[in-house]
This record gives structure tokens, sequence and C-alpha cells, in this order.
């Protein structure tokens, strides 16, 4: 007799829920650190470097999250390291994320009028005073919001960890539902977990848009 | 560590996986029709009198948005039976990915129907074209050239996302790198060589829609 969907199933389900935030904060705070790298190389006026980097940001924008996380996952464990899932699978959103939230702050910096830089230079500052006092302070007011929609697809992104192995809220859902044979009642929850982690975050992200578009028109 | 990295599986199994290519771009294509009617419907709701169907489309292209695809695929997977829609992986997969890309598509249709004139319509009419001429060249035209951009940014968006549809084992290219990888163990070798096939269709894609925009959507316009 299969166990119904009951208050233990629900709890496993939330324990997979926490592993997918947690999962989340590390590819995201590890992401933004080396996004913040990729867009400043992306930027740095050196013809080389910057090809290099946009050939870095393509392969991650034409390929499939799903294949980057098995290149990363297999990859790693030919190097000899055991490592463990979580680590293995954090490392693969990290250089995802790297990715495209480089691509995103490197169109904030450029969308920074030159002005700013000009006046910068002309009084002297050297790059990285220009940079973090003049630069990316409005730099980063301009991407706030694709920095929150590229939040929400990592959260929904953590759910293909599922595939290879890793037990988040989506992995959650499959153990669930082969054990209570009540598919649709558990993706249902599964989903609705998800949407109350995603939905406030698309919601404030395309309210700040409008803010920020409203604010450039005066 | 004594592993040697042994590609020559990956060319032995070049023909498959070619076709699985070619199963990729047909989901794609597939799916991506079926978004495009979705959002040209959706769009039509969207804009009705009645209030509940507004509230049925903003609520569908918000949860599909806010919800990840390898969720909706499961339940969709489950769900069709339950409706007396016995079909296969594949099939499956084009609804899954459909559904999924038409949220999008309302999004991407809404967009670049606001964003014509009202006054460039009346101006078509004050110059004498009939009502034929003023929609292809007035009202399609320029709504297309606005939103060829997203439309077909996200058809790649598309084709990355199916190989999702692996999870059901629709038949595509990573469920048979799957099947390659598990004949040979060589899971690295195969992965990797399949991500850079999928940059290549990726690749030509975007080659393939540069050379039609610049063929139809240049100014000065033909």
């Amino acid at each position: 007799m299969a166990p119904h969907f009951g208050l233990a199933e629900f709890g496993f389900l939330l324990r997979g829920l926490q592993w997918t935030m947690l999962l989340t904060l590390v590819a995201f705070v590890g992401g933004c650190t080396a996004g913040l790298a990729v867009a400043l190389l992306r930027t740095c006026g050196h013809k080389g470097v910057e090809w290099v980097i946009r050939i870095y940001i393509g392969i991650f924008q034409g390929t499939p999250l799903l294949l980057q996380l098995f290149v990363v996952y297999y990859g790693l464990a030919l190097t000899g390291l055991k490592l463990d899932a979580f680590v293995a699978v954090a490392i693969g959103f990290t250089v995802n994320a790297s990715a495209f939230l480089g691509e995103i702050w490197r169109g904030a910096i450029q969308a920074v009028p030159r002005g700013q830089t000009e006046g910068a230079m002309a009084l002297g500052l050297h790059y990285s005073s220009r940079m973090r006092d003049i630069v990316l302070p409005q730099a980063i007011r301009i991407s706030l919001p694709a920095t929150i929609g590229y939040l929400v697809q990592l959260i929904k992104g953590t759910s293909l960890a599922a595939i290879v192995g890793f037990i988040e809220l989506a992995r959650a859902g499959q153990i669930v539902s082969n054990q209570t044979f009540q598919p649709l009642l558990v993706f249902g929850v599964v989903g609705a977990m998800y949407f109350i982690l995603c939905w406030p975050l698309s919601w404030w992200g395309s309210r700040m848009e409008a803010r920020l578009a409203l604010a450039s028109q005066r | 560590m004594g592993y040697t990295l042994d590609f020559s599986v990956v060319w032995h199994a070049m023909p498959a996986l070619l076709w699985g290519c070619v199963g990729t771009l047909g989901l794609a294509l597939a799916g991506m029709t079926l978004a495009m009617m979705i959002g040209v419907a959706g769009v039509a709701a969207r804009d009705s009198k009645a209030a509940w169907l507004r509230a049925l489309v903003i609520g569908f292209v918000e949860v599909v948005r806010n919800t990840p695809f390898l969720v909706q695929i499961f339940f969709l997977f489950f769900a069709l039976p339950l409706v007396g829609l016995k079909l296969n992986p594949t099939v499956t997969a084009i609804i899954a990915l459909g559904v999924n890309g038409g949220a999008y598509a309302i999004e991407i249709i809404r967009g670049g129907v606001q964003s014509l004139h009202k006054g460039q319509i009346e101006a078509g009419y004050a110059l004498g074209l009939h009502k034929g001429q003023v929609f292809r060249f007035i009202v399609l035209k320029p709504a297309l050239r606005a939103i060829y951009p997203s439309l077909t940014g996200q058809f790649i968006m598309l084709t990355l996302t199916s190989s999702i549809c692996s999870a059901v084992s629709a038949y595509e290219l990573t469920s048979v790198a799957q099947r390659i990888e598990s004949d040979t163990f060589r899971s690295f070798e195969v992965y990797f060589s399949v991500t850079f096939l999928y940059l290549a269709i990726s690749w030509l894609l975007m080659l393939g829609f540069a050379v039609i925009s610049h063929r139809f959507f240049s100014y000065p316009t033909r």
C-alpha cells in the first residue's frame, strides 16, 4: 500500500525547498563575484581580453544549462577530486551565473553616459576609483531589473540539478511522486512552491523596471 | 588517476548524434509553432471584454513564467493521460514546449501590437491604401520588425530548453547522448561534444535569423 501525500511528504518537499534556496544563494553570491570580474574584463578596453570574454559569454548563452551542468559534473569527477554532489552542481550554476550576470552588467556599465567616465578622468580619478565611485553605483541601478530577472531564472534553473541526482525541490517531488502515485498533487505542490519563491521577485523586478523607465523619461 | 580521454566513441556515434540534432530542431520547430498559436490566441484573449478571460491569460502567463520547465513537463506528462490524451513522450514534449513558449510569446506579441501607433493606420487610409495594404504594410511588417529580435531569441531559448525534454525521454539530442553515455560510460566526452553541437545549432540559427532580418526587415523598406 503506497503512502498518501501527507505531512511527512510535505516536510520532505520543504527540505528540498531549503536545498533549492541554498543552492540558489550560493550560486548567486558566487556568480555575482565572478560576474563582476567578467563584466569588468569585458569592458576593460583591451581588444584581445574583450574577445576572449565575449566567447566565454557566448558559449554559456548558446548551450543548454543542462549540458553545462553535465560537463561540469562529469568533468570535475574526472579530475579525481571527490566532490559532494552539492559542491559540483553549485560550481556549475556559479560558472553559468558569472557569464549571464557578466553580460547583464556589461550592458549596464556601457549604458552609463560616457560623460561620467570622462568627467571622472578629468578629475584625475584612477581606474578603480572611477569604477567604484562613479560608474558602478549608476550601473547597478540600471541593471537591477535584469539582475532580478536572472535570479528568477536561476531559481528555476536549479531544478535541473534534479537530473544529475542532487535532491533539491524538483528531485524531492519526483521521489514523493514515485512513492505516493499522486503525481498531479505532488508536482502541483512543487510548482506552487517555486511560484511562491519566484513570483514576488518577478513582480518586484518589473515594478522597478517600470519606475526606471519613468525616471528616464523625465 | 589513469583516465585518458577517448573521443573516438563520440566519433563513432556521430550519425546518431546528428539525427539527434534533427530531432531537437524538429521538436523546437513544432514547439515554437504551437507557442505562436497560443501567443496569438492569448493576445486576443488578453484584450477581450470578458474579465475572466483576461484574468485567465494573465494567470497562465505568470504561472508558466515563474515555475521551472522541468516541473511543467512532469506535470503535463502525468496530466495529459488523465484528460484522455495518451501520447508518446515526444508529442508530450512538444505540448510542454508550446505551452511554455506560448506564455513568453504572449508577452512578446503584445509588446509588438502595442508598439503600433493608431495614427499610422489612419495615415495609411488617408493615403488611399485599402484595408489589405494597410494590414500588410502598416500593421504586419512594422509589428513583425518590432518583435523579430525577441521572437528569434525566444526560438533559440526554446531550442536550448528542449534538452530538458530528455527527462521524459522524448527523441532529441540530449536523450540520444544519454543513451550513448550509458552504452559507453564516456560521460564527459559525450556531453562535452554534445554541448558544442548545441552551440553549433544556436550559432547557425542566429546566422539564419540575421540573414532573414537583413533580407526582409532592413531599411529602406522594399
